[in-house]
């Protein structure tokens, strides 16, 4: 099974989630098409700590995972916030910066 | 055999992340993104990464994934509204990620280097494993560990900022 079967696949799921964070406008499912392409530069990482042989790239997809990890905190706490002060859950509608 | 178990598993992750995009119902994505995760795990079991499986299943698909949860369900289903603020975006936005997935393969299809079509090199029988893992981030990766743990304590503290619920000093909420 070559490498670049995995390399292909990552960036087939990397394109998907670009487009899905394009797509949809709901905050929610944007910050899972963000996942979609954490995941996918992680497949990538993993992969090539395969072909070389060291699993320095798992570190590295490990740091990753922490990374979204905190990624994932903070933008659901954005969303809780949002929905509290019953503003709109539409990144569209969201479009000033506001003090 | 190994064959099947990639293309099992690539079927399931590519799956799961186009019913992430296609479902209308929130709730359904992060059900879906939960079978994009697991077969994400198949697949790094494949590459000898046994702790990242782990890892991926317990952390992403065990515990994010239940916070997901938990908000899309306190959120409710959000309408989303066929209202477009740029003309064209419903088709412009997929043939953009068709073109950036072109582009990729065109970028990883010509590249020069010889490592990526071959198997890898025979790696020993501890290699992924937790405790090899676990000697690089400790060792080698020490001030990366600990960094990683101060942005968690980070992100853990501003989640609760944000989220908490402030007092208005004008009594107005």
């Amino acid at each position: 099974m070559d490498v670049t079967w995995y390399i292909v696949l990552s960036a087939l799921l990397f394109a998907i989630g670009a487009g899905g964070v394009l797509i949809r406008r709901s905050p929610l499912v944007i910050l899972l098409c963000l996942e979609l392409m954490l995941n996918a530069g992680n497949l990538a990482l993993v992969a090539f700590s395969r072909a070389h042989g060291n699993q320095e790239g798992q570190v590295f997809a490990l740091i990753v995972m922490v990374v979204a990890a905190c990624e994932v905190v903070v933008g659901l706490g954005l969303i809780v916030a949002m929905f509290r002060r019953r503003l709109p859950l539409n990144v569209d509608e969201m479009r000033g910066l506001r003090g | 055999m190994v064959y099947v178990a990639f293309f099992a598993g690539a079927l399931g992750a590519v799956g799961g992340a186009v019913a992430v995009i296609a479902l209308r119902n929130p709730f359904y994505s992060v059900l879906a993104l939960v079978v994009h995760l697991v077969s994400l795990a198949g697949l790094f079991l494949l590459l000898y990464a046994q702790f990242i499986a782990a890892a991926q299943v317990v952390v992403y698909a065990g515990a994010v994934m239940v916070l997901y949860v938990f908000v899309a369900a306190y959120v409710g289903a959000v309408e989303e509204p066929i209202w477009e603020p740029i003309p064209g975006q419903r088709f412009l936005a997929p043939l953009l990620a068709v073109a950036l997935f072109v582009e990729l393969s065109i970028a990883v299809l010509g590249t020069g280097l010889k490592a990526l079509d071959t198997e890898g090199p025979q790696v020993h029988s501890g290699f992924g494993t937790p405790g090899q893992i676990g000697t690089l981030l400790l060792e080698r990766f020490l001030i990366v560990f600990e960094t990683a743990s101060i942005l968690l304590l980070v992100a853990a503290v501003g989640a609760v900022v944000l989220a908490a619920r402030h007092r208005q000093p004008e009594g107005s909420e």
